[in-house]
């Protein structure tokens, strides 16, 4: 018996993925429905630094370099298919990118830790180099006196991660997905190759299910037999006052935003589901970066926060699709904003289709099943 | 447009305001000091570029921002006027080494 399905696919979470993801199957004529919490969600999305980043990712895993690389890579085209969708700038720019050392000590480590990088087997090829102090100050001439040298990758870039979330979010509704605030997911169940969604605001039917909550997704994964162990781990940013654009290149800790605040970052915790602020790590990111550009020492600071990363036990994503609920997809990770193009432009159509590609078999929970004695 | 409701008594301060003198009297906030001066748009947005004033006269808007003896973004409201001191209106954002 035909059962009446509301959507083509249930997309659970408006964030970064949640909205890439669903914008993605909008485009390819899915009729889409996005689920979303209120406004008291952990929201990574509203919380990150913005950076869409290349370098020093995917050490113990090189097809997520290569992942990771292939999303750079189409960063621009998905700027502008928003821009021509939304008429919004999400404020892309790609001029390349430093991680800055502080001691000759955190230079080696640098150096050792991007040539284990390279060097793993099926690694991708791309370009970096390792510079020492003056290498670093032709490029970035205000850097102070502590800084020893670093990396450079031409490959790293930014955006505005707000306008982003913004943009997705307009460019879906704009090909006619529904987003449906407050309607957290207490409960799904697969039924007739489709599935029921029990939420706060009611029953909402789809055919496809792609989990995209976060951390929420470690609750839901198991209701249609996958698995995600995720943990919220804690960043925090400070940000300054607008001033004259004075870093041209994004720095892995502190860059300048296309509207002139300086953010400063990245904090690593673990806190749980606590994304307070402490001022112990507000005070010591802003030395770190003091010490790299003195200059911003005169400068006020407006704003800080805390938001919550979504976490694996090795960092690296999940993409899944259920043996059992083969219907029903998976997608969590920690770098939304440089993933987004794989999400929208990749990710998308393979779910609309009904089948992940097989490059994405390593991406998959089942990784997290071997014996742990079996492990490095 | 502003004036005074009582002329002050003691002897006024001196400061530049984009290289013009202007008078003020002892205690003004640098924002009063402007306002009284008939320098009302203090500032351009340092996104959109729009002028803005000083408004609220108690910290907490932060439009009366200017430049004030070279370092910028300074709360004009909150900063009192000195003998000598050098003001300047401010355009945009301001940079990151004044």
């Amino acid at each position: 018996m035909a059962r009446r399905r509301d959507y083509d696919v249930a997309v659970v979470g408006g964030g970064l993925l949640g909205a890439a993801i669903g914008w993605g199957l909008a485009r390819t004529g899915q009729r889409v429905a996005v689920l979303d919490e209120g406004d008291v969600a952990y929201r990574a999305s509203r919380g990150n630094f913005a950076l869409v980043w290349v370098q020093s990712k995917g050490l113990g895993m090189p097809e997520y370099a290569a992942w990771t690389r292939r999303s750079s890579d189409r960063w621009g085209e998905l700027a502008a298919l928003l821009m021509d969708e939304t008429k919004l700038d999400v404020a892309f720019a790609r001029p390349g990118g430093f991680h800055l050392c502080l001691s000759e000590g955190e230079l080696e480590n640098r150096t050792q830790m991007l040539m284990r990088l390279h060097n793993q087997p099926r690694m991708v090829s791309y370009p970096y180099e390792m510079l020492d102090r003056e290498g670093v100050r032709k490029l970035l001439p205000e850097i102070g006196p502590e800084v020893v040298g670093g990396s450079y990758c031409p490959l790293d870039g930014h955006c505005n991660s707000l306008r982003l979330l913004r943009a997705l979010h307009t460019a879906m509704r704009a090909r006619g997905a529904a987003y449906l605030a407050n309607h957290v997911v207490a409960h799904i169940e697969p039924r007739g190759g489709g599935f029921r969604l029990a939420t706060a605001a009611g029953d909402v039917r789809a055919g496809k299910l792609v989990l995209a909550a976060g951390n929420g997704n470690a609750r839901l994964a198991p209701m249609v037999k996958l698995g995600a162990p995720v943990r919220p781990q804690r960043g925090q940013i400070v940000v300054t006052e607008r001033v004259r654009p004075f870093l041209p290149y994004p720095v892995v800790t502190i860059r300048q935003t296309d509207e002139g605040s300086v953010m400063l970052g990245d904090s690593v915790e673990e806190a749980g589901f606590d994304d307070s602020v402490g001022s112990g790590v507000v005070a010591a990111i802003a030395d770190r970066a003091r010490r790299m550009f003195p200059l911003l020492g005169g400068l006020n600071v407006v704003r800080s926060w805390a938001a919550l990363r979504v976490m694996t036990a090795d960092g690296f994503p999940i993409y899944d699709q259920s043996a059992e609920c083969p219907s029903a997809f998976i997608a969590t990770c920690h770098s939304g904003v440089t993933l987004a193009a794989n999400h929208a432009l990749e990710l998308a159509p393979m779910i609309a289709a009904g089948q992940l590609h097989p490059d994405l078999e390593v991406f998959s929970a089942r990784r997290f099943d071997v014996p742990k004695a079996g492990r490095a | 447009m502003f004036r005074r409701l009582v002329e002050p008594e003691r002897a006024s301060v001196r400061l530049m305001v984009d290289g013009r003198p202007v008078t003020a009297a002892p205690g003004d906030s640098v924002a009063a000091a402007l306002l009284a001066a008939s320098v009302v748009a203090c500032r351009t947005t340092p996104v959109s570029g729009t002028p803005r004033a000083p408004y609220c006269m108690m910290g907490i808007c932060f439009d009366c921002l200017v430049t004030v003896d070279g370092v910028g973004n300074r709360q004009g409201c909150l900063t009192r006027v000195r003998e000598g001191m050098v003001v300047a209106t401010q355009q945009g954002k301001r940079e990151v080494g004044r």
